[in-house]
C-alpha cells in the first residue's frame, strides 16, 4: 500500500512540475506581451505621425478650414491644448492642495470622515469623462453660454479635480505620524504644520500628482468634445472656442483628404510625445528630490 | 552522553548586502529537547531558525554559507528536493497564519501534498492531530468552518495541529505565544512540554522567564553572534560571560 | 477648506440631479421599459430604443475583460512572485506610461494596427467579411486600456499578502506552485474579483477609443465581427443634432445617467470588496 501511495505521489508531483513549467511560460508570456504592444503602440504612432511632421505643421494654423484645407498646420490645436491643460492644472491644483492639505492634517484624527472622502474620490475619479463633458454641455445650454476655452478649463479641472486630491494625498499620507508630533510638541499651528512642513516634505509627491493630472487634462477628449468647439484659430481670450490636439486628432483622421489626414497623424505624434515626456519628467524630478527629504 | 545531537550548525553565516545579519554561529541542538534560542530583538534568532527550514531561500537578497547537518545530512547543500526538508519540521510562527480554508483541509493541507487521499484515512488523521493540539473538543462540530472563524488562541493551536499533520521530527517555534494571551500561552507551553518526548523542538523567544519555565537547553544570542549555549540549569545559574550576565539581570533589553 | 471639501461631496449629487432633470422630458413621455427595452432608435419618430447601445455596451466590455483578464493575472502573478528585481524595474514604467496613454492614441492605434489585423488577418480565419470596424476590434483597444488599470490593482493586492502565509504553507512541504495556486490565489480572490469589477466599469465608461474602431451602426450586434454601438459613443457622436430634435437631448443625457449609474454601481461594490478584505489583514 505504501509503495503504491508513493508512486502516485512522484507521479502527481511530476504532474505539478510539469505545471509549473507550463504556466511559467505562460506568465512570462502575459509580462512580455503587454511590454510588447507598448512598444507596437509608440512604433504605430511614430511611423504614420513622424512623416508628416514639419515645422509648417506646428507652427502654422489650418488654411482653408481645419477639415478641407490642404495647408497649414496645427498650431491651434498645440496652442489650444496648452491653454487648456495648464488652465484646468491650475484651477485643479489651487482647489485640490488645500482640500489635500485639509484631509491629512485638520481631519488626521476623525479617520472615518477621511476616509470616506477617499471613497468618493476613488468614485469621482471613476467617472467617465463623457458624463463630466455632457453635464457641462447641460449646464452650458441653461446659462447660455457658447463653446469655449473657459467652459472646456472649468469642465476638464473638474474631471481632474480628483485625481489631483488623491496623487497628493497619496504624497501626504507617507508623512509619519511621528513627524507630525514633533512639529506639534515645538509649537507649531495647524497651518504651519501643513504649509511648512508637510509642502517640503512631501514635494515630489506634489510634482508627480501636478505632471499626472496635466497629462490627463491634455489627453481628454471627451470633457472637451461638447465645450469647447473646434476652431482653425489660436483663441485669444477665454469666451472664444478652440482647438485641442485630442479633437484635432479626432475630428481629422476620419477626412477622405490625406493632408488632413497628415495633420491628425502629428497631432498624435505631439500628444504620445507630450505625455512620454511628462511620465520621464515625473520619474527623473521624484529621484532628484527625494534626495532632500527626510528618509524614515 | 543519553543526548544526541539532532542539528549541528557550523559556520554559519548570513548576509544582506553589507549586513552581517549571522556571524560565524555553531550549535547543536540535542534530540527530543526543548532548545530555546534566546536574545534580545534583533539579534538574528528568527533568522537562524528559518535558515534551518530553508525559508531564507524566499528572500535571493540573503547570501549564506556554512552548514547545517540534520542527522548527518547537510541541507544547505544537498541534492534533495527543499520540500522534502521542509516537511521535516514544522513551523509555528509569531501570530498564527490560518491558510484560507476551513479548519479541516488546514489540517489535511499537508497531508494531501505527501499524497495521502484516502477519505477515512485523512479524517482520522486530522483527527488525531486536532486531539494532540488540544483542539479537538472545540472544533469537532465545526470542521467545514473557515480557520479565520477561530479566536487567535486556538488559531495558534490550529497552525500546531497542522504542523504536526506532516509528521515532522523537528518543531520550530517563531516567539509563539507573543499574540497570545497569558491562558493561551500557558496552554501552548503546556504542549510544548507534553510533546518534547517525541519531537526535538526549538523555540525562539526574547522572554526570558519562557525559557526559564520549558527550556532543556539554551542558545543565547546577541546581534547575530552565539555568545553562550549550554542545558538550561547551567545557563541559568552559573553564566560564563558579562554578556549573558547583564542580559540575565534584565540590563540589556 | 472646509467649504472646498464640502463642495466635492456635492459635486456628483449636482451631476446626478442635473442629468437626472434634463432626462426627465424624456421619462416623461416614455415608460422605463421602452426605453430600455426597445430597439427602435429612430429620433426623427419619437423612438428611443436604448436597446441596441445597451447591448453593444456589454458586448464590447465584456469580451475586452475576457481578453484582459487573463494576461493581467497571469503578468501579475508572474511580476510579485517570480521574476527578479530587473524586470520589475522595467515594468512599472511600462505599465505607467500604457496608463498615462490617451484615449484618442489608443483610438488611432486602433485604426492604424487592430482594424486592418482584425479585418485582414482574423476575420478570415472564421471565413468572415468584415470592414474590420467592429465589436471586436473595439474590444481589443479596450482590452489594453484597461490592462494597466487591472494590473496595478492586482499587484497592490498579492502584495498585501503577508509572506508568512507563504512561509507556512512552504514549511507545510507545498511547492512554489502549490502555494501560488492553494493560497495566494485563494486569498487575494475577493481583491481579484473587485479588480475585475474595477476594470469593468472603467472599460464601460470608455468613449473615444471605442468610438474611432466600433462602427458606430445602431442595430444590436449578432457577432463579434459586427459593428456595435456602445452607450458612450451614442453621447459622443450626436450632440450636435441634439438640439433639433424633440427629446433628442433628454434621451443622450439619460444614456449619461444610465453610463453613471452603472459604472458608480460596478465601482462601489468593488471597493467595499477591497475595504472589506483589506480590513482582514489589520
Amino acid at each position: 500500500m505504501k509503495k503504491d501511495s508513493n508512486k502516485k505521489t512522484s507521479f502527481k508531483k511530476q504532474r505539478l512540475k510539469y505545471e509549473e513549467y507550463f504556466f511559467r511560460g505562460v506568465m512570462l508570456l502575459s509580462s512580455c506581451l503587454i511590454a510588447f504592444i507598448l512598444g507596437l503602440i509608440i512604433y504605430s504612432i511614430l511611423v504614420k505621425g513622424v512623416p508628416s511632421l514639419s515645422w509648417e505643421m506646428i507652427t502654422q494654423t489650418p488654411k482653408g478650414g481645419f477639415y478641407f484645407g490642404k495647408e497649414g498646420g496645427i498650431l491651434n490645436a498645440i496652442i489650444g491644448s496648452i491653454y487648456l491643460a495648464f488652465g484646468a492644472t491650475f484651477i485643479a491644483f489651487i482647489i485640490g492642495l488645500p482640500i489635500s492639505l485639509y484631509m491629512n492634517v485638520w481631519l488626521s484624527h476623525k479617520e472615518k470622515w477621511v476616509n470616506m472622502l477617499r471613497f468618493i474620490l476613488d468614485l469621482l475619479w471613476g467617472i467617465p469623462s463623457i458624463v463630466y463633458g455632457a453635464f457641462g454641455f447641460t449646464i452650458m445650454i441653461l446659462l447660455g453660454i457658447k463653446a469655449s476655452l473657459l467652459a472646456g478649463i472649468i469642465v476638464t479641472a473638474l474631471l481632474i479635480l480628483p485625481i489631483m486630491i488623491r496623487a497628493i494625498d497619496e504624497g501626504l499620507k507617507t508623512v509619519p505620524k511621528g513627524l507630525k508630533e514633533s512639529s506639534y510638541s515645538l509649537g507649531s499651528t495647524k497651518s504651519e504644520l501643513a504649509f511648512k512642513i508637510m509642502l517640503r516634505q512631501c514635494i515630489p509627491g506634489i510634482v508627480t500628482a501636478v505632471l499626472l493630472s496635466f497629462g490627463r487634462a491634455i489627453g481628454d477628449a471627451a470633457a472637451v468634445l461638447f465645450t469647447t468647439g473646434f476652431t482653425d484659430n489660436i483663441p485669444t481670450a477665454l469666451n472664444q472656442p478652440t482647438a485641442t490636439l485630442p479633437l484635432a486628432i479626432f475630428f481629422q483622421l476620419s477626412s477622405p483628404i490625406p493632408e488632413v489626414k497628415e495633420r491628425a497623424y502629428a497631432a498624435a505624434v505631439i500628444l504620445t510625445s507630450i505625455i512620454l515626456i511628462i511620465s520621464v519628467l515625473s520619474r527623473v524630478l521624484t529621484q532628484k528630490y527625494n534626495k532632500h527629504t527626510i528618509k524614515f | 552522553m543519553e543526548n544526541q545531537t539532532k542539528i549541528k550548525v557550523e559556520s554559519l553565516n548570513l548576509s544582506i548586502g553589507n549586513k552581517v545579519i549571522l556571524n560565524d554561529i555553531n550549535i547543536s541542538i540535542p534530540k527530543n529537547k526543548i532548545t530555546v534560542i534566546l536574545g534580545p530583538s534583533g539579534c538574528g534568532k528568527s533568522t537562524l531558525m528559518k535558515s534551518m527550514n530553508r525559508l531564507t531561500d524566499l528572500y535571493p537578497e540573503m547570501k549564506v554559507s556554512g552548514n547545517i547537518f540534520i542527522d548527518d545530512e547537510d541541507i544547505l547543500h544537498t541534492k534533495n528536493d527543499v520540500t522534502e526538508i521542509r516537511k521535516r519540521m514544522g513551523l509555528l510562527s509569531q501570530r498564527p497564519y490560518p491558510l484560507p480554508m476551513s479548519i479541516y483541509k488546514n489540517v489535511a493541507y499537508g497531508l494531501k501534498i505527501s499524497g495521502r487521499v484516502n477519505k477515512q484515512l485523512l479524517n482520522k488523521r486530522v483527527e488525531h492531530y486536532l486531539q494532540q493540539a488540544s483542539l479537538w473538543n472545540e472544533v469537532k462540530d465545526r470542521l467545514k468552518d473557515p480557520a479565520s472563524s477561530l479566536s487567535i488562541g486556538q488559531q495558534q493551536r490550529l497552525c500546531l495541529a497542522r504542523g504536526l499533520a506532516v509528521d515532522p521530527d523537528i518543531i520550530l517555534a517563531d516567539e509563539p505565544t507573543s499574540a497570545l494571551d497569558p491562558i493561551s500561552s500557558q496552554e501552548i507551553e503546556k504542549k510544548f512540554l507534553e510533546l518534547k518526548g517525541n519531537y526535538t523542538i526549538i523555540l525562539v523567544t526574547h522572554i526570558l522567564r519562557q525559557a526559564a519555565r520549558i527550556a532543556d537547553y539554551v542558545v543565547f544570542m546577541y546581534l547575530g553572534e552565539v555568545i553562550e549555549q549550554g542545558p538550561a540549569k547551567e545557563f541559568f545559574s552559573n553564566p560564563q560571560t558579562e554578556i549573558t550576565k547583564a542580559y540575565l539581570r534584565g540590563s540589556i533589553n | 477648506m472646509l467649504v472646498w471639501t464640502l463642495f466635492l461631496v456635492v459635486v456628483p449629487l449636482f451631476i446626478v440631479s442635473g442629468l437626472l432633470w434634463k432626462s426627465s422630458l424624456l421619462l416623461e413621455n416614455h415608460t422605463l421599459k421602452e426605453i430600455i427595452f426597445s430597439s427602435e432608435w429612430k429620433p426623427m419618430s419619437g423612438k428611443f430604443g436604448f436597446l441596441p447601445f445597451i447591448m453593444s455596451s456589454l458586448w464590447v466590455t465584456l469580451l475586452s475583460l475576457l481578453i484582459a483578464a487573463p494576461i493581467c493575472l497571469f503578468s501579475a502573478i508572474h511580476l510579485t512572485q517570480y521574476a527578479n528585481r530587473y524586470v520589475l524595474r522595467f515594468m512599472q514604467p511600462v505599465i505607467d506610461i500604457l496608463a498615462g496613454i490617451p484615449s484618442v492614441i489608443y483610438g488611432v492605434w486602433g485604426i492604424i494596427a487592430v482594424v486592418p489585423f482584425v479585418a485582414e488577418k482574423i476575420a478570415p480565419m472564421f471565413g468572415v467579411q468584415t470592414t474590420g470596424y467592429n465589436i471586436l476590434s473595439a474590444s481589443i483597444v479596450l482590452a489594453v486600456m484597461v490592462i494597466p488599470f487591472i494590473l496595478n490593482i492586482l499587484i497592490d493586492i498579492i502584495n498585501t499578502i503577508p509572506k508568512e502565509l507563504t512561509e507556512a504553507s512552504l514549511s507545510l512541504g507545498a511547492g512554489k506552485w502549490y502555494t501560488i495556486k492553494h493560497v495566494i490565489l485563494r486569498k487575494a480572490l475577493p481583491g481579484i474579483i473587485s479588480a475585475m469589477g474595477l476594470g469593468l466599469s472603467r472599460s464601460f465608461g470608455e468613449t473615444i477609443a471605442v468610438l474611432m474602431v466600433v462602427g458606430n451602426v445602431a442595430a444590436i450586434p449578432s457577432g463579434i465581427f459586427q459593428p456595435g454601438y456602445p452607450l458612450p459613443a451614442l453621447i459622443a457622436n450626436n450632440y450636435g443634432e441634439m438640439m433639433s430634435i424633440p427629446q433628442y437631448d433628454s434621451a443622450l443625457m439619460f444614456s449619461a445617467l444610465l453610463l453613471m449609474i452603472i459604472v458608480l454601481f460596478f465601482n462601489i461594490g468593488s471597493r467595499f470588496l477591497i475595504m472589506s478584505y483589506e480590513k482582514r489583514f489589520k
